[in-house]
C-alpha cells in the first residue's frame, strides 16, 4: 500500500528525519492560506498523489507569493496528473503539500528496500539524487551503494558511518546521517514497510541534511498489525476496479487486452495470459479467484471483468484443488442470470469435482463453450472473439 | 525415498483442530499419510481424527517422533508456529498459508540460522500448495487424484501451475517421484535450488520439472546450480511473458522490478545452461517427455 509525499515525510519527521516546514491543503484557498504560514517565500507547491515523476509531469511548481501559489493551485486541483510512472490513466489531484523552498548545494539518493537475494532489508544510497533510481542504475551503476542489515541486530552505528563516509560528507554531516538512517529504518521495520526513499535527501546551503522528498510504501500482509497505516489508505488514487476486487477478495490486474479472464491461482492466471498471447488474442486482465471460491465470488469475478468495456469474451480456466468445480460452475450460471451476459464465456474445468462442474454447465443449457486443456481454452477464446 | 515425505514420515499437523486443517488432514488419512497427531494450544489431551492433540510441538514430537509438520494456523501466527517446529526438532515444515507479514519470515528464517545444517528445519512455503510424493503421502492442499507414482520430480511457485503439470505429464504416462510448491511469497523456506539439491541425490527421481515465474532472483540462482553441480535433465516453464512490468501478478512475489526478472530474461538465463524451456505452459508435459526421450530415461509408474 502506497501512501502520500506529505504523510511519509510526517511518519519519517516522527522517526527524527529532518523535513522542510510545511503544511496540506485540500483547496486553493488553503494553499493560499499555507503559503502565508510560512514566513519567508520561495514555497513550493506540490501536488500529492501516488506517483513519481510529479515535477516533470507539472505537478510542483516554485511560486514566490501567496497569489501565484493560489492561481497555480487552481489548475492544480481536480487535474488528472499523468506521468511516466502512472501511464495514459493519470491519478487525480485532490491533496496539495505546501512547503519552504529549500536551498540545495547538493543531492543525495537514499532508498531502504527489501532485498530478495539476501531476504532481508537492503539500503541503497547515491552521491547522485534528484533522478530517478531506474536510471541511476542503469546510467551510473559504479555510484550505488548498497548494505544489507542484519535482521538480529538492526542497522549498527557503524554502518552508517561507512555509509556517510562513502557518500563524501563530513563533520557535523556525518551525525546528521546516522540520525536520519536509523530514523528511517526503524520506520521500516516498526511499521512493516516495504520501501523506504528519500530522493532527493539534500545538502542545504548551509551544510545541513534535509529530505526534500518521501516515499513509502508498506506490507499488506500486515495491515492488520497497523490501523495507523491502513487509515492512510487514499483510494482515490487506486484503479477503482482492482479497489473493488481486492475488497471481494479477487487479485485482479486490469490490461490493454480484450479477452477477459478468471482463473484460479496466481501461476496458473500469468500461464493463462500467456497461453492467450501465444493463441494470437491478448488478455484484458489477471484475475486470481483464490481458494475455495464459493458461486458469489466467482459472480463477482465476472462483474469485475465486465466493468472493462473492452472485454469481448470471457475465458474461465479453473484447476481446482481446494477450489470446487461444482461451485465455480453454479458461479458462472449465476453471472449469466444475473448480469445479462452477452458475450460468450468458454470455460475449462479440471480437478476437484469437475465431472458435477461440467455436468451444471451442460445442464443450464446455456451457450458456454467448454475445453478440455489449457491450450485448447485460449484458441477457442481466441476464435469466438475473433468471429464477434 | 523420493523427497520430503514418503510412506514412512510420521507428519504432525499444527492447527488440526479448526475447520480448514481437519478437512485437509482427513484427505492426507485418506491418501495414506502416516499422520501421528496433532497441535492446537490448550486442546492437549483430546483428539481430532482419532489422533491425538498434544499443546506444544515439542510434546508431539516427544510422544509419536514426528519428523515433519503442516502448519494451518493463520497468518498473523504462522511464523511463530515455523519457529515452535524448528526448536522442538521437526526436519520439515510446511505451510500453506497465504499473507504472511515480510518482516515475520525476515525473522523466522534469521532464526533458523541458529541450527548446524544437520539441525536444520527445512522449510517449505510459506504461500504453497504443499509436497506430495504420489501414493504414498502428501502434506498441503493439493488434490492427490492427478498425480501419479514415477520418476520426474516437479518443483514450482505456483501450486496450480503444479497441477497443470503434473496433469499433463499424467495424460502422457509420466509418473512424479515428489512435486514440491516452495510458494509464490518473497521471502520462502526454501529456493528452486534448494529442492533441486534434494532432486539430485534422490534415487527415486531421474529428472526434474521446475516451474518459475516473473519476479526474484531465484530462477538464475537454479540455473548456476544445474550447470555447475547438477547431472540429471532439468525442464523448465517460466510464467509471465505476456506480464506488464512493475505490477504484482497476484502473488506478493511475482513483480518485475529488476534487470533479470522478466519471464523473457528468465528463459534466456536458463536456456544458457542448458535447461529445456516448454514454449507454452500447454507444451511442460510433452517438453518432459521429449527430455526424458533424448536421455533415454525410462517412464515409471
Amino acid at each position: 500500500m502506497d501512501i502520500h509525499e506529505y504523510q511519509a515525510k510526517e511518519i519519517l519527521g516522527r522517526f527524527g528525519v529532518p523535513t522542510p516546514c510545511g503544511g496540506l491543503a485540500w483547496s486553493p484557498e488553503q494553499v493560499a492560506y499555507q503559503v502565508r504560514q510560512i514566513k519567508e517565500g520561495p514555497f513550493v507547491v506540490k501536488a500529492q498523489v501516488h506517483s513519481g515523476g510529479r515535477g516533470e509531469a507539472g505537478g510542483v511548481k516554485v511560486c514566490k507569493t501567496d497569489e501565484e501559489a493560489h492561481l497555480y493551485a487552481k489548475n492544480l486541483f481536480g487535474m488528472e496528473l499523468r506521468t511516466k510512472q502512472t501511464g495514459a490513466r493519470g491519478k487525480d489531484v485532490y491533496r496539495v503539500w505546501v512547503e519552504e523552498a529549500t536551498d540545495i548545494a547538493k543531492e543525495m539518493y537514499l532508498g531502504f528496500v527489501l532485498d530478495r537475494k539476501s531476504e532481508r532489508i537492503m539500503i541503497v544510497a547515491s552521491k547522485e539524487g534528484g533522478v530517478e533510481i531506474e536510471q541511476l542504475a542503469e546510467e551510473q551503476p559504479d555510484t550505488l551503494i548498497r548494505m544489507v542489515i542484519d535482521p538480529a541486530v538492526g542497522l549498527v552505528d557503524y554502518q552508517a558511518r561507512e555509509l556517510a563516509f562513502a557518500l563524501g560528507l563530513s563533520g557535523p554531516q556525518i551525525g546528521q546521517m546516522i540520525t536520519v538512517l536509523k530514523a528511517c529504518h526503524s520506520a521500516y521495520s516498526e511499521l512493516d514497510a516495504t520501501m523506504v526513499e528519500i530522493n532527493p535527501l539534500v545538502i542545504t546551503g548551509a551544510g545541513d541534511l534535509l529530505a526534500l522528498d518521501a516515499k513509502m510504501s508498506f506490507d499488506k500482509n500486515a495491515l492488520y498489525r497497523r490501523p495507523e497505516i491502513l487509515a492512510l489508505r487514499d483510494s482515490s488514487q487506486e484503479d477503482p476496479r482492482e479497489a473493488v476486487a481486492s475488497d471481494n477478495g479477487l487479485a485482479y490486474v486490469g490490461l490493454n487486452g480484450d479477452i477477459g479472464c478468471i482463473i484460479n491461482g496466481a501461476g496458473l492466471a500469468m500461464a493463462t495470459m500467456d497461453m492467450i498471447k501465444l493463441s494470437g488474442g491478448e488478455p484484458a486482465n489477471f484475475l486470481d479467484i483464490g481458494g475455495g471460491a464459493s458461486p458469489d465470488r466467482v459472480c463477482q469475478a465476472f462483474r469485475t471483468v465486465l466493468s472493462d468495456q473492452n472485454v469481448s469474451v470471457i475465458l474461465v480456466n479453473i484447476f481446482a484443488g481446494i477450489n470446487r468445480c461444482d461451485w465455480i460452475a453454479e458461479g458462472i450460471v449465476q453471472a449469466y442470470e444475473q448480469l445479462d451476459l452477452k458475450i460468450p464465456v468458454v470455460a475449462r474445468l479440471s480437478g476437484t469435482n469437475e465431472n458435477e462442474g461440467r455436468n451444471i454447465l451442460r445442464m443450464s443449457g446455456l451457450e458456454i463453450k467448454t475445453a478440455e486443456t489449457l491450450a485448447e481454452a485460449a484458441e477457442l477464446a481466441v476464435a469466438v472473439r475473433t468471429i464477434a | 525415498m523420493a523427497i520430503l515425505i514418503d510412506e514412512n514420515t510420521k507428519v504432525i499437523v499444527q492447527g488440526i483442530s479448526g475447520r480448514i486443517g481437519q478437512f485437509h488432514t482427513q484427505e492426507m488419512i485418506e491418501a495414506g499419510t502416516k499422520v501421528v497427531g496433532g497441535v492446537t494450544p490448550g486442546k492437549g489431551g483430546t483428539t481430532v481424527l482419532n489422533r491425538p492433540i498434544y499443546n506444544t510441538v515439542r510434546d508431539a514430537v516427544e510422544n509419536t517422533g514426528a519428523e515433519a509438520s503442516l502448519l494451518f494456523v493463520p497468518p498473523p501466527f504462522a511464523a511463530d508456529a515455523m519457529m515452535e517446529a524448528a526448536d522442538a526438532g521437526i526436519k520439515t515444515c510446511v505451510c500453506v498459508a497465504d499473507g504472511i507479514p515480510a518482516q515475520d519470515m525476515m525473522r523466522v528464517k534469521r532464526f533458523l540460522r541458529r541450527y548446524p545444517r544437520e539441525r536444520k528445519m527445512q522449510l517449505i512455503g510459506p504461500n504453497c500448495a504443499g509436497v506430495i510424493s504420489p501414493d504414498r503421502g502428501f502434506m498441503g492442499i493439493m488434490p492427490p487424484a492427478i498425480y501419479m507414482r514415477g520418476n520426474v520430480g516437479i518443483v514450482g511457485r505456483s501450486g496450480t501451475l503444479g497441477y497443470e503439470a503434473a496433469s499433463q505429464m499424467k495424460t502422457l504416462g509420466i509418473g512424479i517421484s515428489t512435486s514440491v510448491g516452495i510458494g509464490g511469497d518473497p521471502i520462502i523456506g526454501s529456493s528452486f535450488r534448494d529442492i533441486l539439491e534434494l532432486f539430485e541425490i534422490d534415487s527415486e527421481t531421474d529428472a526434474v520439472m521446475m516451474i518459475g515465474e516473473i519476479g526474484g532472483p531465484q530462477e538464475a540462482e537454479a540455473a548456476t546450480y544445474v550447470k555447475e553441480q547438477m547431472n540429471k535433465p532439468v525442464i523448465a516453464f517460466i510464467a509471465g511473458l505476456s506480464a506488464p512490468k512493475g505490477r504484482q501478478m497476484g502473488h506478493a512475489g511475482a513483480i518485475i522490478s529488476a534487470f533479470g526478472e522478466s519471464a523473457q530474461e528468465k528463459v534466456e538465463i536458463l536456456q544458457e545452461v542448458g535447461i529445456t524451456v516448454a514454449p507454452n505452459p500447454s507444451a511442460m508435459g510433452v517438453t518432459v517427455d521429449e527430455v526424458l526421450k533424448r536421455h533415454s530415461i525410462t517412464k515409471l509408474n
